[in-house]
């Protein structure tokens, strides 16, 4: 909304993108408007491109020998801090998921609680995965055999288009938790809570390029995605059509692909909190050592 | 191929051993569907042969697209009743297999070694026991379901499922695909390679023995054709491979338009890391077992032998004298190491990666204690020398007896070397230090570590690759999780 019930005209913003813990404007300097279900200007925003994502893909890629060989303490230590920067905005939240989806207030400031506590939820998840997804084996040999979990690498995330805030959280979280970087696009038509999250990053002091954002068109950066070849996996909120496009793109460099259903319910605790949530996040490694006395 | 650095040969004279027992086997294969062996809508059959002699030994159906559609129509008829088996009633059936392999294994030994080229001790000591261990393995999963899946759950089968094998481990391909689907309540159309189809075949004889249920597992033979005809079956709702990564991403294609879950076993390229504190004469043996065991046509074969810089030259002596007692030839010997190469195609392909390794400058080492038959096909053990990793021998699977060796000085380069490939199957550590292991292990970008030993498979452990080297596991409470829907 441009002008305020006072006639105050208020101070118009541009969203940038979030690349490497900075806020660039994007290497084609493109923007679209953001508009209210009202077609009311609430802001602008960087269209990213293909250049943009492979700048992100870079850092997300630089960030992660570093991330994922971080403490499962230390990792869950910045996704508490993480969701203190989110509870101290959420008024703001809830006001970015109403302007942009016209839903009630009750119900979207229950839906910014969900999103707060999912955050919380990860913050003790991440000294608990390999207790809980990984084991020992009981091999017919001399050997202490073990499985863990361990951080598929970079991962692009494509952010659910309705559910702007639960939605977008739950894509990425188990993957940043599991020790993961992650290159997400936001909602195309609902990004406003996604920008605001990015935006209390910094602070939450989640290293740079651990979590990269881009805004911009499903058409454009999807392709992007799915044919990034450094890019090890992707966990996307997708249609059947764009499913294939990621999944037949995405073979060339063996792209683990998990497709999330648009119309999925992220108010699940049981597939959005509980282990399940690391499908498309992990993946296993099996260490056989000798057992021996000599 | 003439050896290049001939070496002194000491004069073993074994007398030979050859393994004199000979299964009977068919003229003639039909497919198996529905629980009967049938002759193929096709009308094509093609010939199978033995490796190391050239002989036919039979001949095979190549099932067709209505062959195809006839193995999955049975499949998915038999699934719902299969699945609502209780699990203990399951497991008896699976039970029941692993123990009529294990009383049929000789001839099952046999019969793969005639079809595949391997060593008969390979065949006898690895491939059947592991195979009957897999169901046996299995078996005890069936009414245990809920427990596996992490916080407990509500079990439920994927559904039918397709599945193409390799030819370097024919039955144990089978058995790692079919035992953990039918233990979580999936029906099955297996497609063996084109080359190695008769162990299988032989194993649809004891589901019929055990009296499976009609249905629960089709066996389709055939060629490239018929496996595209599977891989793009509708029907199926899951796919699960082992083979190249070429063929892999081709199959991942094939599969993009459909929700179908995948199983991918692919290519790799395995790093085994020799530390100068580890045991070089165990070591030695390792490196033996990782690249030489089944001619080197494993997936995850050591093929890059990493070894520290002031262990190597001694390293390499001992490797080569350890090579040249290496015994090539007639795999039903009970005495051969390395057997027959499986076909012409990959002999072909093997010659012509060591041209090319000598075409880039590494030095060509091909060892071996005798020389190989006339007929057949056949490579002998050889080491290659002064690789860099920039060559393609250090990037490319090559599939066969064939080791690249390189140097390193440090940790770190050691595991930067390791971890500069596409694929991530295999690797291997050996050193007598147990808290470097762990390190080493945790730092290596690959689904399997095998520390101070290699080549190491069992039932309970999964098996499966990171990067190019695909996804999903086979084997442990991680490999049964693949095959039930969540």
């Amino acid at each position: 909304m441009s002008t305020a019930s006072n006639d105050r005209v208020t101070v118009l913003k541009t969203h940038k993108l979030f690349i490497k813990g900075a806020y660039p404007r994007g290497e084609s300097g493109r923007t679209h408007a953001l508009r209210d279900a009202e077609g009311g200007l609430i802001a602008h925003l960087c269209t990213a491109s293909r250049k943009d994502t492979r700048e992100a893909v870079e850092a997300a890629r630089a960030a992660l020998p570093g991330w994922s060989a971080s403490t499962p303490y230390l990792r869950g230590q910045i996704l508490h801090r993480l969701a203190e920067m989110l509870e101290g905005r959420a008024v703001e939240l809830a006001k970015a998921v109403a302007d942009t989806t016209g839903r009630s207030a009750k119900k979207v400031r229950a839906e910014v609680d969900a999103g707060i506590d999912r955050v919380i939820c990860f913050a003790g998840w991440s000294d608990k995965i390999t207790s809980l997804l990984g084991n020992q084996n009981p091999v017919a040999q001399p050997f202490h055999n073990f499985t863990t979990p361990e951080p598929i690498g970079t991962i692009g995330v494509i952010a659910p288009e309705s559910s702007s805030f639960l939605g977008f959280l739950s894509m990425w979280l188990p993957a940043v938790c599991a020790g993961n970087t992650v290159v997400c696009m936001a909602s195309e038509h609902l990004p406003l809570p996604a920008l605001l999250v990015a935006e209390s990053m910094p602070g939450s002091d989640l290293p740079a390029g651990v979590f990269n954002l881009l805004t911009g068109t499903r058409k454009e950066l999807l392709p992007a995605f799915a044919a990034h070849r450094d890019l090890d996996a992707i966990v996307a909120c997708a249609d059947d059509k764009e499913a294939a496009a990621l999944r037949e793109a995405g073979a060339d460099n063996l792209k683990r692909v998990r497709v999330v259903a648009p119309n999925s319910d992220f108010e699940c605790e049981r597939a959005w909190e509980g282990p399940e949530a690391f499908r498309g996040a992990v993946e296993y490694k099996t260490v056989w050592h000798p057992m021996s006395v000599e | 191929m003439a050896l290049s650095n001939p070496p002194s040969k000491p004069v073993w004279d074994y007398a030979p051993a050859p393994e004199s027992f000979r299964p009977p086997i068919a003229e003639q294969h039909g497919l198996f569907i529905d629980g009967k062996f049938v002759k193929p809508k096709s009308g094509k059959f093609m010939k199978v042969i033995n490796p190391a002699t050239e002989e036919t030994l039979t001949g095979v159906a190549e099932a067709g697209k209505a062959d195809v559609a006839a193995a999955v129509e049975a499949a998915n008829k038999a699934q719902r009743k299969w699945a609502k088996l209780p699990g203990k009633e399951r497991a008896k059936y699976l039970f029941r297999i692993a123990r009529r392999l294990q009383e049929r294994a000789r001839e099952f030994a046999v019969l793969e070694t005639l079809n595949n080229g391997k060593p008969i001790k390979e065949s006898r000591d690895g491939d059947v026991p592991e195979s009957a261990k897999h169901f046996f393995h299995h078996a005890g999963w069936c009414d245990k379901l809920r427990y596996a899946i992490p916080g407990g759950g509500d079990p439920k089968p994927v559904g039918v499922c397709g599945q193409i094998i390799p030819w370097n481990f024919p039955l144990m391909m089978a058995a790692w695909k079919i035992a953990p689907a039918l233990a979580c309540g999936n029906t099955c159309v297996l497609k063996p390679a084109e080359t190695t189809p008769l162990t299988a075949l032989r194993l649809a004889e004891i589901f019929q023995e055990v009296e499976l249920p009609p249905g629960v597992v089709n066996i389709l033979t055939g060629g490239p054709e018929t496996g595209k005809l599977v891989a793009s079956n509708a029907g199926f709702h899951k796919v699960a491979f082992t083979g190249s990564t070429e063929v892999g991403k081709l199959i991942i294609k094939a599969c993009a338009s459909r929700h179908v879950r995948l199983t991918m076993e692919l290519g790799g390229k395995g790093a085994h890391i020799v530390f100068a504190d580890g045991a070089i004469d165990q070591a030695v043996e390792g490196a033996v077992q990782g690249i030489f065991y089944n001619q080197g046509q494993v997936c995850c074969a050591g093929s890059r032998l990493l070894v520290e810089e002031s262990v190597a030259e001694e390293f390499k002596a001992k490797l080569l004298k350890r090579m040249e007692s290496l015994r090539v030839g007639d795999p039903m010997d009970k005495n051969t190491d390395v057997g027959a190469i499986n076909s012409a195609s990959q002999r072909d392909r093997i010659c012509k990666y060591v041209n090319i390794a000598r075409t880039e400058g590494a030095e060509v080492l091909e060892c071996g204690v005798n020389a190989t038959p006339k007929k057949g096909f056949w490579c002998m053990p050889t080491a290659l020398a002064g690789v860099q990793p920039s060559h393609t021998v250090a990037r490319e699977e090559i599939f066969g007896p064939v080791v690249a060796l390189m140097t390193f000085r440090t940790v770190e380069e050691a595991v930067m070397r390791a971890n500069d490939s596409a694929y991530g199957l295999s690797a291997g550590i050996w050193t007598e230090k147990s808290s470097k292991m762990f390190e080493v292990a945790r730092r290596l970008r690959a689904g399997v570590v095998w520390c101070n030993g290699f080549n190491l498979f069992d039932a309970a452990s999964p098996f499966g690759g990171v990067k190019e080297s695909g996804f999903g596991r086979e084997g442990g409470r991680h490999g049964l999780l693949e095959y039930m829907a969540h």
